[in-house]
């Protein structure tokens, strides 16, 4: 007993240490497969508010381009309005909506990790949930993550971990848009889709309608280059993003009010199975 | 005294934090180079100090980063690594004599300075890109990160270093 005593005393730092990093370890490694834990992540009340204050002050730089941006998504809505692309008023009434958009912004940015997240300044009490989608005037953005009362992190397309159903524009064949050339934050890759489809560079990828988180045809980019991957039997496609990832400031979020019954649904479907 | 030295500790924490995840993770030089520059806590961090406080402290440092930038716990175990490390790099580069009482880091030659916070940012930056990128296929990126975003973390530690450095007498 004195001697195992003894060995604790001496090696102590070192036990310590392990401790210690074997925390960090356990950490990370649930991060890489679960969603992050509850309240260590920049969804809380101190970061939130910090990230807040210095976006205060950072985003007077960009007012103008901001508002350019918000002129030109109300011209492309306008446009549409005058040639009877959407529905008239009155046939939009409350039971007919599917989709519900709350604006935000961005307070807090990231591109260059392997996994990034993004930090809004909307939360549960403005009625945000996990797994709501997040889009911008140019295409989408990523999924909600973890919130807060005020704040929220949003899992960013640009994350080893995201994987969001996807299809070419005008033919409905689906794939999986993930991001596996992690260096490079301005391309994503579309893979699953076989290879008797046709492709052609320049091509539409929107976001397809197996998704119970994003509506159909939301724009994420074009096709930069196409492969077939290593069965041979599948395509491996270069997208390249509309959004300029860098550069992100006031985002929408899609609240889908079928979802709860989408998703009950399938659950009983998978336990009748 | 003792209390000046703590407010001092204290102070240091919270700027370099915050001087983290305000401005150098932002920074996003050539798309991903951002200078891991709260490693210099562990720099300036007094020598003759309880090593367990100085290990809890710097796990505390990692974790906060670590919750801002939403990278949980990478910074922490980095940063753990090199707090349990710093005595036998100290050792490695300034001789036995870093433990005399009257041994002082601004007395040291610059070339000394440099090795110490050059091996600390290497072994840093090395666990750290580890574990993010986590796969053996990769270690190529793994080496190129650690030696790309090392070197900007180096000369921005030095300038730091030089810059807020105590004068000599």
């Amino acid at each position: 007993m004195q001697q195992i005593i003894n060995f604790l005393i001496r090696y102590k730092i070192f036990l310590l240490y392990l401790f210690l990093l074997l925390i960090s370890c356990i950490f990370t490694f649930q991060s890489h497969s679960y969603h992050q834990s509850k309240f260590l992540n920049s969804s809380n009340y101190i970061t939130g508010s910090i990230y807040t204050f210095s976006d205060d002050i950072t985003s007077y730089f960009g007012l103008r381009e901001e508002n350019n941006k918000l002129v030109e998504e109300n011209k492309r809505l306008r446009d549409k309005l005058f040639n009877n692309l959407v529905l008239s008023p009155a046939l939009i009434d409350s039971t007919s909506v599917d989709y519900e958009v709350i604006r935000g912004r961005v307070i807090n940015n990231s591109y260059a990790d392997q996994r990034n997240y993004i930090t809004i300044n909307k939360g549960e009490n403005d009625s945000i949930v996990q797994d709501m989608g997040v889009i911008t005037d140019k295409g989408i953005l990523g999924i909600v993550e973890n919130t807060s009362d005020n704040f929220s992190t949003v899992q960013s397309i640009l994350s080893d971990k995201s994987n969001i159903n996807a299809k070419i524009k005008n033919s409905n064949h689906f794939g999986s848009l993930v991001w596996e050339n992690t260096t490079d934050y301005n391309v994503v890759q579309l893979i699953d889709i076989p290879r008797l489809v046709p492709l052609t560079i320049g091509d539409t990828i929107v976001t397809g309608a197996m998704s119970s988180i994003f509506p159909e045809n939301i724009p994420i980019g074009t096709i930069k280059r196409f492969d077939l991957d290593n069965s041979k039997s599948f395509y491996f496609i270069d997208v390249e993003l509309f959004n300029d990832m860098t550069n992100i400031g006031t985002i929408y979020i899609i609240k889908n009010l079928n979802r709860k019954e989408v998703l009950e649904l399938e659950a009983e479907t998978e336990a009748n199975d | 005294m003792i209390n000046n030295t703590s407010f001092l500790i204290v102070l240091r924490f919270i700027l370099l934090v915050l001087l983290q995840v305000l401005v150098f993770n932002k920074l996003n030089f050539f798309g991903y180079i951002n200078p891991l520059i709260y490693i210099l806590f562990l720099y300036w961090y007094p020598i003759k100090q309880n090593r367990t406080t100085f290990i809890i402290l710097c796990f505390f440092l990692g974790l906060c980063v670590d919750i801002f930038s939403d990278t949980l716990a990478i910074n922490a175990a980095a940063t753990v690594t090199i707090a349990y490390l710093r005595p036998t790099i100290m050792r490695f580069v300034f001789g036995v004599n870093y433990e005399f009482q009257s041994f002082k880091l601004n007395n040291s030659t610059k070339a000394q300075q440099f090795t110490f916070l050059a091996l600390l940012i290497i072994i840093h930056h090395l666990v750290y890109f580890t574990l993010e990128i986590f796969s053996f296929s990769n270690s190529l990126l793994i080496l190129q990160k650690t030696i790309i975003v090392g070197i900007a973390t180096l000369i921005l530690g030095m300038l730091f270093s030089t810059l807020f450095s105590s004068k000599k007498e």
